[in-house]
């Protein structure tokens, strides 16, 4: 059965329904068709309010300009879809969000656009789109996105959803008209983990990628570390220390169960899942200094994939599941080495600097981000592995653990402000900055979630 | 000034020692006793002589080296300097002494817990204090204390005794902890 027939068949035992409005490419109809069967696990939870609030300190050179006008009877639903689009958008920092308000009336459908109100304002597209209700207390949420100057559709959809679903709906929606935009998936209807420290409060939370809809995964008055999603979405691996020990936890998101996947004699950290997610890299110590073990999802017997008389930690996968990046000081100071992904002869990889750790392949594979010590600072840096080319993408600060978004596009990371911890994101060209703060408490160990797609 | 930071040290693992709350959000993850420090045992069994009747209380206290404020015994943290996991000389009599204590005692556990400063990566840091601990754990198994009585963990940066981020407070963080059973 592909893969096409088998979201058709979750579609039809599910109430969801998307339709595309006007010309739509077959394979991307399906992608949505998936992307909104997966909404569901994210809603099933409570939503709440956003405890993190995130501000752009920083933008692109070039920004697109786009009219958002108001969905027609936007306000039947709990949030306004066309300010969560627009929030997202200008978010990125790819985007210059235009002011559609006083004209009217508000354009519901491509007739109704008199196109030269927004090319006046300098649009050069613009989202329209209605909410009404249907059968079963949901909702059909329309959206289409028009291009000013053509005065032609661009993309089109239809959303058949519950109440609940209205966020991430319009994520989904923003998703849509930054992919047809840009050129790149958006990574907007995607999730983040994090750790909050409130006193000697540990609190491993998940959030949607703008910061709302925060929960509480596992609490603890012992430190909670290293967050890693399994590539399904549908769990997270971590390290805790309620054990007085570091012990390596797989913990399955919607039912809360989990299990200690390593909790071997010493220290056990560090995990990182194969692209497959049937495996996860560990850091073990059980046969003496700190090495690279490989290990089943499920459990199993660890396999030893290192072998050297130092420090092998922090693995990560490439995206393609062959390579492993690590961090060693085998060669006397930390640097960043490849092997295969089955355990093998290291390469090294970085060069410069005596203090290189915390790889991670973008999603594309053709770079790694890390940080790199200089003074006493640490900053998030981006090697090209084709080239060896690097690139710093923040300065100054004391900068750790990058995690990229699913698109590639921005990496999210932790760093220290006012003396607290918060995170923050740069696009993986260094121009775009975002700083995102919590209400309370320290904020670090930052991974982002994978698309919510695939499975 | 030692002792002061080592009973500080002491009291924050205690206070550190409360339960781990699982909170969760629907369903329960698996449950699991809590681990609550207790008091040790008043009477330990004296390592040589029986006590005579009437002198239990001090026979006691005097039996264990382990809590007498005066043994060396009774310090239990090594510190490093930065990027060092050398055990340095003003603490090998300390190691030397707690290596003795477990050859004569080879019923007795410890766990070596490494810690590091707040600098760098957490993880790379985790091997750090690894690193430390198995030092420690190295000298003593040359001065006679065997493999399967010592384990060896870290905290990494994850348990400071100073929150500050001077060079003074990274020192007293950079340190490995002997810990005993039932201790």
């Amino acid at each position: 059965m592909n893969a096409v027939a088998r979201q058709q068949r979750r579609a039809a035992s599910n109430p969801i329904r998307t339709v595309a409005l006007g010309r739509l490419r077959p394979a991307a109809w399906a992608w949505r068709v998936c992307g909104l069967l997966l909404l569901l696990l994210g809603l099933a939870l409570q939503p709440a309010g956003a405890a993190l609030t995130i501000e752009i300190v920083g933008s692109g050179e070039r920004q697109i300009p786009v009219a958002i006008a108001p969905l027609a009877s936007e306000g039947t639903l709990p949030h306004n879809i066309s300010e969560i689009v627009a929030a997202d958008l200008t978010r990125s920092g790819l985007f210059r969000v235009i002011d559609a308000s006083g004209i009217t009336p508000i354009p519901v459908e491509p007739g109704d656009i008199r196109y030269s109100d927004w090319s006046a304002r300098g649009a050069e597209s613009i989202v329209i789109g209605a909410v009404a209700p249907v059968a079963g207390g949901r909702y059909e949420v329309r959206f289409r996105l028009m291009d000013v100057l053509k005065q032609a559709q661009l993309a089109g959809f239809s959303y058949t959803i519950s109440a609940t679903q209205t966020r991430n709906t319009a994520h989904r929606i923003a998703d849509v008209i930054y992919e047809k935009l840009i050129g790149v998936p958006g990574a907007f209807a995607t999730r983040i983990t994090y750790v909050v420290k409130r006193g000697s409060r540990y609190e491993l939370q998940i959030a949607d990628a703008d910061g709302f809809n925060e929960q509480t995964i596992l609490a603890s008055n012992e430190p909670i570390i290293s967050p890693a999603w399994s590539p399904d979405a549908s769990r997270i691996a971590y390290v805790s220390f309620e054990q007085k020990k570091p012990v390596v936890y797989v913990q399955t998101l919607a039912t809360s169960q989990r299990r200690a996947l390593a909790n071997f004699r010493g220290s056990n950290s560090s995990p990182a899942w194969s692209p497959d997610g049937r495996q996860l890299a560990v850091v073990l110590t059980r046969d003496g200094n700190s090495q690279i073990y490989s290990i089943g999802a499920d459990g199993g017997a660890p396999r030893r994939l290192t072998s050297s008389s130092a420090i092998d930690t922090e693995p990560n996968f490439s995206p393609d599941g062959r390579w492993i990046l690590f961090t060693s000081d085998r060669g006397g100071s930390p640097q960043i080495y490849r092997m295969p992904a089955s355990g093998g002869a290291a390469e090294r990889m970085t060069f410069n600097g005596t203090y290189n750790v915390s790889p991670r392949y973008s999603p594309d594979g053709k770079s790694f981000a890390f940080v790199q010590r200089e003074g006493g600072r640490f900053s998030i840096m981006l090697q090209e592995i084709g080239s060896g080319q690097v690139i710093p993408l923040t300065n100054g600060g004391i900068d750790e653990s990058p995690s990229f978004a699913p698109n590639g596009r921005m990496l999210l990371y932790a760093s220290i402000r006012g003396g607290r911890g918060i995170l923050a994101a740069v696009s993986n060209d260094g121009r775009i900055k975002q700083r995102v703060t919590a209400s309370s408490g320290d904020v670090r160990e930052p991974a982002w979630g994978p698309m919510q797609k695939g499975f | 000034m030692t002792r002061i930071l080592v009973s500080a040290a002491l009291a924050i693992l205690l206070v550190g020692c409360g339960t781990t709350d699982v909170k969760e959000e629907g369903a329960p993850v698996e449950s699991r006793s809590p681990t609550t420090t207790t008091a040790p045992p008043v009477t330990q069994t004296p390592a040589s002589k029986k006590p005579t009747a009437g002198s239990i209380k001090t026979e006691s206290v005097a039996a264990n080296p382990l809590k007498d404020p005066g043994n060396i015994l009774s310090k239990r943290t090594i510190y490093f300097d930065y990027d060092s996991s050398v055990v340095k000389d003003e603490y090998k009599p300390l190691v030397t002494a707690h290596a003795r204590y477990l050859t004569d005692h080879r019923g007795r556990r410890v766990v070596i817990q490494g810690n590091t400063d707040e600098r760098g990566s957490r993880e790379y840091n985790l091997a750090l204090g690894q690193r430390r601990a198995d030092s420690v754990k190295k000298m003593m198994m040359l001065l006679g204390a065997s493999d399967n009585q010592i384990e060896t963990v870290s905290f990494g940066e994850e348990k400071p005794v100073a929150t500050g981020s001077t060079e003074a407070d990274w020192a007293k963080n950079r340190r490995a902890e002997i810990v005993y059973d039932n201790d």
